[in-house]
């Protein structure tokens, strides 16, 4: 079974090596964001100049406050003397950890049920499918506000507060999109086959659904991944994220530098802001490039020019 | 396969009795999510700070020590009477709010739509035409790339250029102080009230002042649109209907205005309705970078103070407005696109 | 210019399109011509390249497409006038009717847009109500009540499509109508509806028509002559009652023999598949299917032929004598075609 999905996707892989121009520079310049901001996340403790939080250095002088970007401090220090550079790195580890969790949980719970509701229909799909419908149509940020809200009553505010905030913001989403997929599929020819030939509804879901709707998973997760850490960032930004102690994270530095600007202190709103935009462009560079490579519709095969030869000589007519 | 077009009255009334299971659905969401703190609203808010007999009237006359099911018929009852409540930390009624506060997020929203509008669908048909072109790769880049900054970095950056360096445009307020001191407020949508007052001054302090927030929140819709519109355009030109008024000799420029172009946006109406949520997340963002007195920047302060009355007041109201928009939406699909009416 | 001249003389017309795998040769030499009044019939399995010659007459051809050859339309050769002097002949000069009417039509605007656009697209002089006054007249020909004007094209039947279809195709009164297989799509009953109405076109107009279709019934109820094409060449071609009484080239004979009527006991059919547009067989397109296949149609191209009974045809079963060389005329040893061998 691992076999003929790993073989699977390799074959799924065909299309990006065919494509030319546009798309496959798309995708390329997305895995390249996004690798660098993994390796920063994954080398953390070993790049990082100092800690997250430290605010003093080795012989216990405090760093300077609001310092513009010097030799020991590439991206100056912020309003709690901490090093910006410093947070920047340990908040893509907090980043991506979050969104792993959320994007994870929000699978695990959507999938399965987008393809159970989709493919037995019933009441029970209709109700789900308002009940998403009308969560999906809430205003995301404010959803997440209130359950980050909530949740932090009573288990604190922490990195697993605002992923399962997160996470159940982005489950009606899942959901829909599996759902509608797997009600088209159940009208295809060949699952219908299967039907009449009797196969138990495990084998069908198993083997022709869930195969072909997997495939559209990976730019879904993708796109989503961008926009949990949008959310993530909003989050931080208004206070309902993760406690600066607990961890590093950009919206959160964001929030503290944007008093900063009416000052001119560039540094401290910067580099966090930058570093938001980079990843976020690389996941959706590398999701948009994906789908335009794997979508058919979308999708443009390389063509040779043609060119006329000359005719062969003409015989005369008898 | 032939089918008469239902007249747009009745599509009318059936989808608005389908309105009501899912009002109901998110109502009931909303009171249940509202209960899930323990306790009650009133000690959360101003529990250590009023007396024990005070906090017991107050939460008598908040209905909080009714049986559940009680409160549940209650807070429905009240909704349909649109009855939001009144706040427990600042006694005011939540409808107070809903018109002030609403007003000015209505007044971002509304300028912000118009910013998305006219760059994300422009923007968007000239990069679905021009596929793979320099502009089409340019213009996808740039919706990626403003899509992926959060408001308030766009902010951020916003007050850094134009706010301490150049000092052109606010960064905070819907108008410099002494303006609003002096504006009367008749309809709350200062850009109106200002134009009604009839002085220039005003009106154009007060325009000076929507103009970031407003193009903030915009371009970040207008990142999301580009795509859409893109996809939309490349799908469309590939139609069957193309080719087929190409061969009836009608030039290309009418084919890709009037053919092409008007068929893409109309599936991208229908996404419209879904930007709307994404409009209103944003707008809390951006109020609160710009201090713009919205009902998000409202709501992010009840929060703080745990005025759990107020908060679920706001969240009911949008529920409410989000209802309002899919149907809305729903209404102009159909009678842009005649398929649609069942 | 002769009364007789023809409305449309294709002169070695060769389109290839570029794809994934190399050039498809989808019309590789193709010369045919058709005179006012006159209906052809042109014939081919799926895959020859028929539909590619009925839009590359009209200029329709996709992005990356090489063409060459002439094209003549009243001595104007379409091959080589601007696009926009192309453009301006499709609809009044030659009009093309596509095979699918359920995706022809824009689902947003209504018939009576349609019309107006065509019209006015090409007239833009024209009042209002003279623009009503002949799309009314084109629908009417074609059973369409005035009362439906103001419909959208998802209201109709799929027959209805294709006569709204056609009726857009004749309001501008075009010489050559190039209709690609315009009732495939459609049930029996239609299909007969529509036929007639396409004679009826060279009947009152006198219209030339270009009708592209696999279907052999149709060539022999409503055409004057036919072309049977094979692997982007025309194998045969000819009046089309004798063609049907003595086909000449053994592609056309056994597409005949594989008709299924009343009177079919066996199945007949040619083995093998179509062959490949991007890598042909040489020499004779048809040698390794033909049951009648010599050596020397393996080893030179067939040359035209005209035969008593007036047709053209392309095989060496025809002559001339003189060009094949020694021992040609031995039967071909045949590879053995497995059942499954696809192009």
């Amino acid at each position: 079974m691992a076999s003929q999905l790993i073989a699977r996707a390799g074959r799924a892989f065909g299309p990006v090596r065919e494509a030319r121009g546009v798309p496959r520079w798309i995708v390329w310049a997305g895995i390249v964001l996004t690798m660098l901001f993994v390796v920063m996340a994954l080398t953390a403790p070993w790049i990082s100049p100092y800690a997250f939080d430290q605010y003093q250095d080795a012989s216990g002088q405090r760093f300077v406050k609001q310092q513009a970007p010097s030799s020991a401090h590439w991206f100056g220090t912020n309003v709690q003397s901490t090093d910006v550079m410093s947070r920047v790195i340990w908040g893509a580890r907090t980043e991506l950890k979050v969104v792993l969790f959320a994007v994870v949980v929000s699978l695990l719970v959507g999938l399965p049920l987008g393809l159970l509701s989709g493919y037995f229909g019933g009441p029970v799909d209709r109700v789900l499918v308002l009940i998403m419908d009308a969560l999906f149509a809430f205003p995301y940020l404010l959803l997440a506000i209130v359950i980050a809200f909530l949740l932090s009553d009573k288990f604190g505010s922490g990195v697993a507060t605002a992923a399962f905030a997160i996470s159940a913001v982005y489950i009606p989403q899942y959901f829909r999109v599996v759902r509608n997929h797997v009600v088209s599929l159940r009208e295809e020819s060949y699952v219908e086959a299967a039907r009449a030939l009797g196969a138990r509804p495990r084998t069908v879901i198993g083997r022709y659904v869930f195969q072909n709707v997997v495939q559209s998973v990976p730019v879904i997760a993708t796109l989503n991944a961008a926009d949990a850490i949008l959310t993530l960032a909003a989050l931080g930004f208004l206070g309902y994220g993760i406690q600066p102690t607990d961890a590093a994270e950009w919206g959160y530095d964001s929030s503290r530098a944007l008093s900063d600007a009416g000052a001119g202190i560039w540094w401290t709103g910067l580099f966090p802001g930058m570093a938001i935009v980079l990843l976020v462009t690389g996941l959706t560079l590398l999701g948009e490039g994906l789908n335009d490579v794997l979508n058919p519709v979308l999708r443009r095969r390389k063509m040779e020019p043609v060119t006329l030869p000359p005719r062969a000589p003409q015989e005369d007519q008898g | 396969m032939a089918k008469p077009t239902t007249s747009l009255r009745t599509y009318a009334l059936t989808r608005l009795a389908l309105v009501l299971p899912m009002l109901w659905i998110l109502l009931t969401l909303v009171f249940f999510m509202m209960r899930v703190a323990p306790g009650d609203p009133v000690t959360a808010a101003l529990g250590g700070r009023l007396p024990e007999k005070e906090l017991q009237d107050r939460r008598h006359a908040a209905g909080y020590d009714k049986p559940l099911i009680v409160q549940y018929v209650d807070y429905l009852g009240d909704v349909a009477r649109l009855n939001f409540g009144t706040t427990i930390t600042d006694d005011r009624p939540v409808t107070d709010v809903i018109i002030e506060n609403g007003s000015a997020t209505l007044e971002l929203t509304f300028w912000a739509m118009v910013v998305a509008l006219s760059v994300g669908i422009g923007l968007g048909l000239v990069a679905g035409r021009l596929r793979d072109s320099g502009a089409d790769v340019s213009i996808r880049m740039f919706g990626i790339v403003v899509y992926a900054m959060p408001a308030f970095f766009l902010g951020f950056l916003a007050q850094l250029l134009f706010g301490e360096r150049l000092g052109w445009l606010p960064t905070s307020g819907r108008a410099s102080p002494e303006v609003q001191f002096l504006l009367p407020t008749h309809t709350h949508l200062y850009l109106i009230d200002a134009i009604i007052y009839g002085d220039w001054a005003t009106f154009k302090d007060v325009v000076l002042h929507l103009i970031l927030p407003a193009t903030t929140l915009g371009l970040i819709i207008a990142g999301v649109l580009i795509r859409l519109v893109r996809v939309n355009v490349l799908q469309t030109m590939k139609g069957d209907y193309i080719e087929a008024a190409r061969a009836r000799g009608i030039d290309e420029k009418s084919v890709v205005y009037r053919h092409a172009f008007k068929n893409a946006l109309v599936p991208v109406v229908t996404v419209l309705g879904l930007q709307v949520a994404l409009l209103m997340s944003g707008a809390v963002l951006t109020e609160t970078t710009f201090n713009w007195p919205g009902i998000g920047f409202e709501l992010v302060r009840y929060l703080n103070n745990r005025d759990y009355i107020a908060v679920q007041g706001i969240i009911t109201f949008f529920a409410l407005i989000v209802i309002f928009i899919s149907v809305l939406i729903d209404f102009v699909n159909a009678w842009i696109d005649p398929r649609v009416r069942y | 210019m002769s009364a007789t001249a023809p409305v449309l003389d294709v002169r070695d017309l060769r389109v290839w399109y570029g794809s994934a795998r190399g050039a498809v040769r989808a019309v590789d030499g193709v010369s045919l011509q058709i005179r006012a009044g006159e209906v052809l019939g042109l014939v081919g399995e799926s895959g020859c390249g028929k539909s590619t010659l009925g839009r590359g007459v009209m200029g329709l051809l996709p992005d990356g497409s090489a063409v060459d050859g002439q094209v003549l339309f009243q001595d104007t050769d379409l091959l080589k006038v601007s696009d926009r002097q192309l453009r301006r002949m499709r609809g009044p000069d030659i009009a093309l009717i596509f095979q699918e009417p359920m995706t022809r039509l824009n689902p947003l605007m209504r018939i009576e847009d349609h019309f107006s656009e065509t019209i006015t697209a090409h007239e833009p002089k024209l009042s209002k109500a003279e623009v009503r006054r002949r799309s009314l007249e084109a629908l009417g020909g074609m059973g369409i009540p005035p009362t439906r004007f103001r419909n959208y094209p998802h209201e109709f039947s799929g027959g209805m499509r294709q006569r709204i279809m056609i009726a857009l195709a004749l309001v501008l009164r075009p010489r050559l109508v190039i209709a690609d297989e315009p009732t495939t799509a459609l049930d029996v009953l239609v299909e007969a509806q529509i036929l007639s109405i396409l004679a009826d076109l060279k009947r009152n107009f006198d219209t030339a028509l270009l009708l592209i279709t696999h279907n052999l019934g149709i060539v022999a109820e409503a055409c004057d002559r036919v072309a049977v094409m094979y692997a982007g060449r025309i194998a045969e071609e000819g009046d089309a009652r004798t063609v049907f009484s003595q086909p000449a080239h053994p592609y056309t004979r056994e597409l005949l023999r594989s008709v299924i009527s009343l009177n079919t006991t066996g199945l007949h059919y040619i083995p093998g598949a179509p062959p490949s547009l991007i890598d042909p067989p040489a020499a004779c397109k048809f040698h390794p299917r033909c049951p009648d296949a010599m050596r020397v149609c393996a080893l030179l191209a067939p040359v035209e032929q005209r035969l008593s009974a007036g047709q053209r045809v392309e095989c060496w079963l025809h002559g001339p004598g003189d060009r094949i060389p020694e021992g040609g005329r031995e039967p071909l040893e045949q590879e053995q075609i497995a059942v499954a061998e696809e192009a």
